[in-house]
Formats: C-alpha cells, sequence, structure tokens
C-alpha cells in the first residue's frame, strides 16, 4: 500500500516536472524582430514541394521579414542529407520535418533537437508529441491502395493487400520504395509486421512499377502509367481527385497504415529565432486547416474540421505506427527490400 | 588522327628547339609559377585517386582489409549491376555503330540533300544531354500513360493493360535505346572524319571496275573504317558505361541497377564509403583499359591510308534511295530530338502530361510555380551560373598554362603534365566524386557542404577537352613569336599573355564556352557532392522527378536546353571565324 503511494507521488512528480519543462513558447514580438534580422529560415519537409511552397508563401504574407528556403526531398533522403551534413559539421538546417517519425527520436537520441513547444501543440493528444517537447506531429497521412477508375472497374478493384497478389494484377502495380520514402518504410514496417515477408516476396513477383516517393504513386495511377497503386500518400490522392483525376482510394481491408510526420527545430541552426517563429506558425489551427484543405492531410490539431467528401478517420481501420520499436529494424527492412525490389 | 600527324611534324620541326628551350627555364623567373601549375593539375587528378585507392582497402578502423572487394567480388547484388553495365554498355556501342556508320556514309559520299540540318541536328543530340532525354522517353515510352503507347492503343482500338504495350521505357533494353540516342553522335563523329581521311581513289577505282556501289561500300570502304568504328564503339561503351541519370530514371523503377545506381546507393546515410571505393576502382579500370585499347586501334598504322584530304570526292548519286536513306535520318533524329523536345515543350504548357491537348489543359502554371513560386529555382539557377562561370574561367586558365608548359615543353617531364592533363577522360563522373568526397570530407581541407568540391569536380573533369583544344590551338601557332618577345627582355608568363593567347583567342573562347555547358548540365558527380544549400539545376531536376513533378521538370529542361543552345551557336561563331 505504502509502495502503491510513493509510486504514485513520484508519477505525480514526474508529470509536474515534464508539464514544467514543457511550456508553450509563444510567439513574442521581441522573438519576431529577432528573427528579422536572421532574414530566413531553413526549412526541410518531406511533404508535396507545392504544399510546402504554399506554406512558405503564407508565413512570407505573414512575416514579410523573414524568408523561407524550403528544401523538399523524401524522408529517408531528407536524413541522409541531415546527418551527411551533421557529420560534416556543417548546419545548414533549421526546422525539418518528415514522415518517418522514427528520425526524430534518433535526433533526439544524438541531442541534435531544440526543446521547442508551440503554444497550439499543448492542445494536442498526448500520443502525437514527444513528452519533452522535442518534436510534435505536424501533420499525419494514410499510407492508402488506390486504382484508376478508367483501367480498373469498382467492382474488380482489390480492397486489401492480399488482392494483389491475384495473377490479374500482374504488371499493373506501382509502388513507392521505403528506402527514400518515410511514408513508405512506416507502412511496409506495417505490412510486415502484419503478413510478413513471405507476402512482400510474393509482391515483388507482380512486375511491380518501382517508383521512389509515395508522392510519386498516386501521380503514376493518375496518369495512366499503372493502374493500381499499393502504397502512396492519401493526401495525394485528394489533391489528384480535388484535381478530377480518375482515380479512387481504397482502405485496405487489413488495415491502413498510420502515418505521423512530426516537425523539430535543430538546436544549432542558423536561424534560430526564425525557427521558432516558424515553428509556430506551422501548427496554427489557420496552417493546420490550410495543409488539410490544400494538401489533404490529416491534423491533429482540435480546431480543424476534415473537408467534406473525405473518409473521417474513425470510419478507417488503422494500423499505428511505432517509431521506436521499428528504429533498430530500419537498416534490415531496407536491405530486404532492396533484394526483393532494387535500390 | 590529324592531331598525331600534327604532333609528329610539330616534333620533328621543334627538335632545334627544344636545346634553346632547356636553356631558357635555367634561369626563368616563372620556373616557379610553372610548378605551382604542375603540383596544381596533379593534387587535382590524383589526390582523389589515392584516397579512393587508400579507402577501398580500409575498415572503420581504418586498417588493412580485403573486406569490401570480398564482398563485391561474391555479393551477387553487386555483381548483377556489373554485368547490366557491361552488357548494356556493349549493347549501346553496337547499336551506335549499326546505326551511325551508314549514316555518316551516307553524309560523306552520297549526294544526299540538307546535309547542314542534319549535321545540325545530330550536334543538336550530341549536347542534349541525357538525362534529359530519358526524361522526355519516360513521357513518351512509359508503358501506358506513354504518349506514343496511347497513340498506339488508340491507332489500334486497344485498351491499356489488356494489351501489352508498344514499348516498355523502364528496362533494360528501353535504357539501351535512350542511351544509344544521346551516344551515337560519338560514332558518327568518328567515322565521318574517318571517312574524310580515307583518299576516295579506292573506292573510285573499284567503281570504274564496274563494282556496284553498295559492294564497293561494304568490300573497300567499310574495312578502311574499321579501326574508326571500333574506336567508335569503345567511346559509346565507355560513355554509356559511366551515365548515371539515364540508369536511374530508366532502369531503377524496373528494380535494375548498374554500376553508378549503385554507387549512388552506398552513399545513402551512413555511407559505405570503403565499399563505394571497392565498387569505384573497377569501373576505373575498365574506363582505362577501354580508353587504351581505342588509342591503339586510332595509333595503328598501315590499315587506314591516311593521306592528305582528296579533293573533290566524288558523292555517289542516291537516286530513288534517297528515301530509304532520309527515313533512316528521320527515325533516328525523330526520337533523339524531334519527339523528345516536343514532348517536353507538351509538358511545360498542360496541368495533365498525359491528357489530351485540349483548350481546358493549357496551362503556364508550371512556368509561374518554376520561376515565381518554387523557392528552390533560384538558389539553384544561381549555383548553377556561379560553378559554370568558375568551372569554366579557372578551368580555360588552367589549361592555358598546362598546355603551354607541355606543348612548348618549357618543363622537365611535360609528358606526364600531358598525362595528368589527359587522365580525367578515363574517370567515370561519379568515380572522381567518391574521391573527391574521400578527399574533402577530412582535414585538412573540409570542403563538403560547400561550391569548392562541387568546382573541383568540374574542373577536374574539363581539363581534358580544353587541354586537347588549347593543345591543338597552340601547336597551330609558332613559337617565334614569343621568343622574339623573349629576346626583348619579356618574361615567359607576359610572352604567353602579350603574343599567344590573342593568337588562339578563338580557341581560348571555344573552351571556355565548352567547359561551361559541360559544368552546367553536368549530374554523376554532382549527385554525390550537392548539398541542400549547394543544388544545382540538374540535381534539382532529379528531385523532381523522385516525386513525379514532371511539369516544373519540363520547364527546367527547356530553359537549360536554350541556353545550351544559345552558347553552342556562340561557339559556332567564333570556329566560323577562326576558318575565314
Amino acid at each position: 500500500m505504502n509502495r502503491c503511494i510513493v509510486i504514485t507521488v513520484q508519477v505525480i512528480a514526474m508529470m509536474v516536472a515534464i508539464a514544467a519543462a514543457v511550456r508553450a513558447q509563444e510567439t513574442t514580438p521581441t522573438m519576431v524582430a529577432a528573427a528579422a534580422k536572421e532574414g530566413k529560415v531553413v526549412w526541410y519537409t518531406s511533404v508535396d514541394v507545392k504544399v510546402a511552397e504554399a506554406v512558405a508563401k503564407a508565413f512570407r504574407a505573414e512575416y514579410p521579414n523573414i524568408d523561407v528556403d524550403v528544401e523538399r526531398s523524401g524522408s529517408e533522403r531528407v536524413f541522409q542529407r541531415i546527418n551527411q551534413e551533421y557529420q560534416s559539421g556543417i548546419h545548414n538546417v533549421d526546422v525539418v520535418n518528415s514522415s518517418d517519425a522514427s528520425h526524430f527520436i534518433y535526433w533526439k537520441q544524438q541531442k541534435w533537437l531544440a526543446s521547442h513547444t508551440p503554444p497550439d501543440v499543448m492542445r494536442f493528444p498526448t500520443q502525437f508529441k514527444d513528452p519533452e517537447g522535442y518534436f510534435a506531429t505536424w501533420r499525419a497521412t494514410l499510407s492508402v491502395m488506390g486504382y484508376n477508375t478508367k483501367l480498373v472497374d469498382a467492382k474488380d478493384a482489390p480492397t486489401g493487400y492480399m488482392d494483389l497478389l491475384d495473377p490479374k494484377w500482374k504488371g499493373k502495380l506501382v509502388k513507392s520504395h521505403p528506402g527514400y520514402s518515410g511514408t513508405s518504410l512506416t507502412g511496409t514496417y506495417a505490412i510486415v509486421k502484419l503478413l510478413g515477408w513471405d507476402y512482400l516476396e510474393k509482391l515483388s513477383k507482380q512486375g511491380v512499377l518501382q517508383l521512389q516517393s509515395t508522392t510519386a504513386t498516386p501521380k503514376s495511377i493518375a496518369s495512366g502509367e499503372r493502374a493500381v497503386m499499393v502504397d502512396g500518400n492519401e493526401y495525394n490522392m485528394f489533391i489528384e481527385i480535388d484535381g478530377k483525376s480518375p482515380v479512387k482510394i481504397i482502405y485496405p481491408k487489413e488495415g491502413t497504415p498510420f502515418v505521423t510526420s512530426p516537425s523539430a527545430i535543430f538546436a544549432e541552426g542558423p536561424h534560430p529565432n526564425a525557427a521558432r517563429v516558424f515553428e509556430n506558425f506551422l501548427f496554427t489551427a489557420k496552417i493546420q486547416q490550410l495543409t488539410v484543405n490544400e494538401g489533404g492531410t490529416r491534423s491533429l490539431h482540435p480546431d480543424v474540421k476534415d473537408p467534406p467528401g473525405r473518409t473521417p478517420l474513425s470510419a478507417i481501420k488503422l494500423l499505428g505506427d511505432d517509431p521506436t520499436a521499428m528504429l533498430p529494424q530500419i537498416a534490415d527492412i531496407k536491405k530486404r527490400y532492396t533484394t526483393l525490389f532494387g535500390s | 588522327m590529324a592531331e598525331r600527324n600534327n604532333i609528329t611534324s610539330a616534333a620533328a620541326a621543334r627538335a632545334p628547339l627544344r636545346s634553346a628551350a632547356a636553356r631558357l627555364v635555367s634561369f626563368d623567373s616563372t620556373t616557379p609559377l610553372s610548378l605551382a601549375f604542375v603540383l596544381l593539375l596533379a593534387t587535382l587528378v590524383l589526390l582523389p585517386m589515392f584516397w579512393l585507392v587508400v579507402t577501398s582497402f580500409r575498415d572503420d578502423a581504418k586498417h588493412f582489409t580485403l573486406e569490401h572487394y570480398r564482398q563485391f567480388f561474391t555479393d551477387a547484388s553487386f555483381l548483377k549491376p556489373l554485368l547490366t553495365t557491361l552488357w548494356t554498355s556493349a549493347a549501346v556501342g553496337l547499336l551506335c555503330v549499326i546505326v551511325a556508320a551508314p549514316m555518316s556514309w551516307l553524309v560523306a559520299r552520297t549526294d544526299l540533300p540538307g546535309k547542314r540540318l542534319l549535321r545540325t541536328l545530330i550536334l543538336a543530340s550530341f549536347v542534349t544531354p541525357p538525362f534529359l532525354g530519358a526524361f522526355a522517353w519516360v513521357l513518351l515510352g512509359g508503358p501506358n500513360a506513354g504518349l506514343i503507347n496511347q497513340w498506339y492503343y488508340a491507332l489500334f482500338g486497344l485498351k491499356p493493360f489488356e494489351a501489352a504495350p508498344l514499348l516498355n521505357i523502364f528496362s533494360a533494353g528501353g535504357m539501351v535505346f535512350v542511351m544509344a540516342l544521346y551516344t551515337f553522335p560519338y560514332v558518327f563523329t568518328f567515322v565521318a572524319n574517318g571517312l574524310d581521311l580515307i583518299p576516295s581513289e579506292l573506292e573510285e577505282a573499284s567503281a570504274i571496275l564496274g563494282v556496284p556501289a553498295w559492294r564497293t561500300a561494304l568490300d573497300v570502304t567499310l574495312p578502311l573504317v574499321t579501326p574508326a568504328l571500333l574506336a567508335g564503339f569503345l567511346v559509346a561503351f565507355l560513355q554509356s558505361m559511366t551515365l548515371f541519370g539515364t540508369p536511374a530514371i530508366l532502369a531503377l523503377p524496373a528494380a535494375i541497377d548498374t554500376m553508378t545506381t549503385k554507387i549512388w546507393s552506398l552513399f545513402q546515410f551512413p555511407p559505405r564509403l570503403g565499399l563505394a571505393a571497392a565498387v569505384s576502382l573497377p569501373l576505373l579500370l575498365i574506363s582505362v583499359v577501354l580508353l587504351k585499347a581505342q588509342s591503339t586501334i586510332m595509333g595503328r598504322r598501315g590499315y587506314a591510308i591516311i593521306g592528305g584530304k582528296t579533293s573533290g570526292t566524288r558523292l555517289m548519286r542516291l537516286r530513288a534511295w534517297k528515301v530509304p536513306a532520309l527515313a533512316l535520318f528521320a527515325v533516328v533524329l525523330g526520337c533523339s530530338i524531334v519527339l523528345p523536345y516536343g514532348v517536353l515543350l507538351r509538358t511545360a504548357f498542360v496541368k495533365n502530361w498525359s491528357g489530351p491537348m485540349g483548350l481546358e489543359n493549357l496551362t503556364f502554371d508550371n512556368w509561374r510555380f518554376v520561376f515565381f513560386e518554387f523557392s528552390q529555382t533560384r538558389l539553384a539557377l544561381q549555383n548553377t551560373f556561379v560553378l559554370g562561370l568558375a568551372a569554366a574561367t579557372a578551368g580555360t586558365l588552367l589549361v592555358i598554362a598546362v598546355a603551354y608548359l607541355s606543348v612548348r615543353r618549357v618543363v622537365r617531364g611535360h609528358r606526364y603534365l600531358s598525362f595528368l592533363a589527359t587522365a580525367p577522360v578515363a574517370i567515370p563522373g561519379i568515380v572522381l566524386a567518391v574521391g573527391l568526397f574521400l578527399s574533402y570530407t577530412q582535414p585538412p581541407l573540409v570542403l563538403y557542404g560547400t561550391l569548392a568540391i562541387i568546382f573541383l569536380a568540374y574542373v577536374t573533369k574539363e581539363i581534358p577537352v580544353g587541354y586537347q583544344q588549347i593543345g591543338a590551338s597552340l601547336k597551330a601557332v609558332h613559337p617565334e613569336l614569343e621568343d622574339a618577345s623573349r629576346i626583348f627582355g619579356a618574361s615567359r608568363a607576359r610572352a604567353l599573355v602579350d603574343i599567344t593567347v590573342p593568337l588562339i583567342r578563338n580557341g581560348v573562347i571555344t573552351t571556355w564556352i565548352l567547359i561551361f555547358i559541360g559544368s552546367i548540365r553536368e549530374l554523376s558527380a554532382t549527385i554525390l557532392l550537392f548539398t541542400a544549400r549547394t543544388k544545382t539545376v540538374s540535381v534539382t531536376m532529379f528531385d523532381l522527378r523522385e516525386s513525379n513533378d514532371w511539369g516544373p521538370i519540363a520547364v527546367l529542361a527547356i530553359t537549360m536546353l536554350v541556353i545550351t543552345f544559345v552558347l553552342v551557336l556562340l561557339i559556332n561563331r567564333f570556329t566560323d571565324r577562326s576558318m575565314a
């Protein structure tokens, strides 16, 4: 009984300590002035390049004296570049966003991140932010399947991953690469956990067109290059559907990988104040709504509404991500995948 | 071949000068300067190769190991790319010879109409960056959405996926095809030059004896140009072996790796440098062997009868054969220029690249996005131009100095100088990049992350081109003018700047532009050396490809092509003037 109380007290004390450490840092006029002096913020992100530029444009409109340098690439490429740069003593990045949540755990372990909690993040569900304030989920997406409606009739469309092994899909599939895309990696991890490597080995014999990014696969089926997409960003599918492309989303019956995409500040970035102003801006309801509307992503901001016509998260069977468990397995996943599907 | 003749005749003419030159060296104030250039060149070329070799034999703890080589020669994931590289390069070489040999014969020996235009178009495919061609061919020959396949389906009333596509560019065959489209001009040039040098008397004799024209071509002309064909084959082989963009764009999506894409993938974090070095060296070795073979073939005497160019080669009348002859040119140039340029232009102005060309699909959005919204455009253009200007200027100056020292035999060991200035030809771009990465990510000189390391790559890569150009120009200027100014007390450097350089002005300008063009289109070395701050246009396009943003790619491609063609026109102006 006594022990119970002791533990309870300890837990409470810990929670208070964490709460104290994680205090929101508002954007103050002094911060903005210092940021303006720095001139710009360098943002590495894996979000679709047009969405990234739309966010940058909105930021420049709000803070005319602070420019944004957008460096867009696949999550794994972003990770690779930052690590290569830091290994060579180059500190170029200020704010980073990647769809491979395990990157943030790695960077935190390296002590490269700054603890900073944007005011809006205080209202996010706890599982979507780091307890010590080093990162929080800026956006989330689903790694969905999809098909071209001109090439496949709705009644013939696959309903889940296992359907793709049907010989009739041979030479008609397109897939992204976990060696490049964080979404693909997170999705691959979930699929392996659910169906095993055996499944991917069979899939690799289906004549899959191997692209790099999960932003590329929806464009591929939209253009009719391939009929069915094994994995791709739900948000790119929304963009295609809004643009009247003949595509439809499939939420696989086995479950859809839910991919969180955090944002963080690099402690030794060249523009520390601009980084904080920008990070706060990224999490405001306005920008969260903008990325949801324009970018088709999912937001964890309580004030953000999904536009009509999109399936609510509650109606989809989700496969949650587990970056901590995935981290030690990443190299192995990439290697085995490359053996099956090429680089 | 012409150059070789020049060397021998020039050497004979200069024999008595050599002792005079040697005497001058002893009290020349510019000697330290000459030595500095020698050292600079040696560092540029040899340091990366040194680190490449050392690293390939080292493990992470910097101890000696053969592990990297063992892995290379036992792991199928390395041997397969090697095999792919070898057979696809051989296929490209063969295809180039099959296509380019008749083309050059038709231009050199027959009354084919429109030769000037045809030569211009061949020059255009020569200067088109191969990776741009690969981009364009994804849009043309993608299995289902590619425009050619769409036409094919429409023409025969077929449905995509139900019927097999006409062509699938994402395949080893597709890669060979596209590589050949931009490599055949090398073979064309070799064979055309070979034909120009063969006196046509033998062929005319055969014609007078009543042998039909096609037999003359096969029995007389073909054996005479065999060395040029072989050399052309080897150069085409070498070119395709070292390409990075084309295999990355066309073969990777089909899960096919080549040596260059494999080396690139070894640089994914954490980079496996020892292995990358060990994989690079065989590529370097093959390249050296091929070039050696090529120079041996071209240097062989008694095979081709090389005399002066006979005036007034009698041109064969093609008559009705003009139609198939022109058809050959139409197919080759259509595939390498007309269709790709057309599809890039189309893609730049539409919303959906695979959609119909209706009014509702037209847009200027891609242009607006690239030039007003995409924040990387300005940085990439700026980096590309800064690098082009710097590499062209520094490279030209270096090459003038080196060519002068070696052609005029100013320093002892000028032969090594000439070797060093030609050696980079044998270093594939991506191998050079691995070497530079190893050399300049460690003290004393950490250049990684700056434009300087890319600059070094460009200068090193372009030295041979410039050296050949300036060397040839220098040989054409007799040293007596320099000697005169030296007698009046000018230093060697002054004589070079005031007398020689103005005389070879056109050669200097051409060299500058050639290095500039070579630099702004470089991809295979840049891909390993760039960082976010030091991106170039070519790498930016490669990044856009990974997310299938074809509209912006097409806009950047057109921009790059326009710049290149303006520069090529400039070169033409300068070389024309020098001929007049």
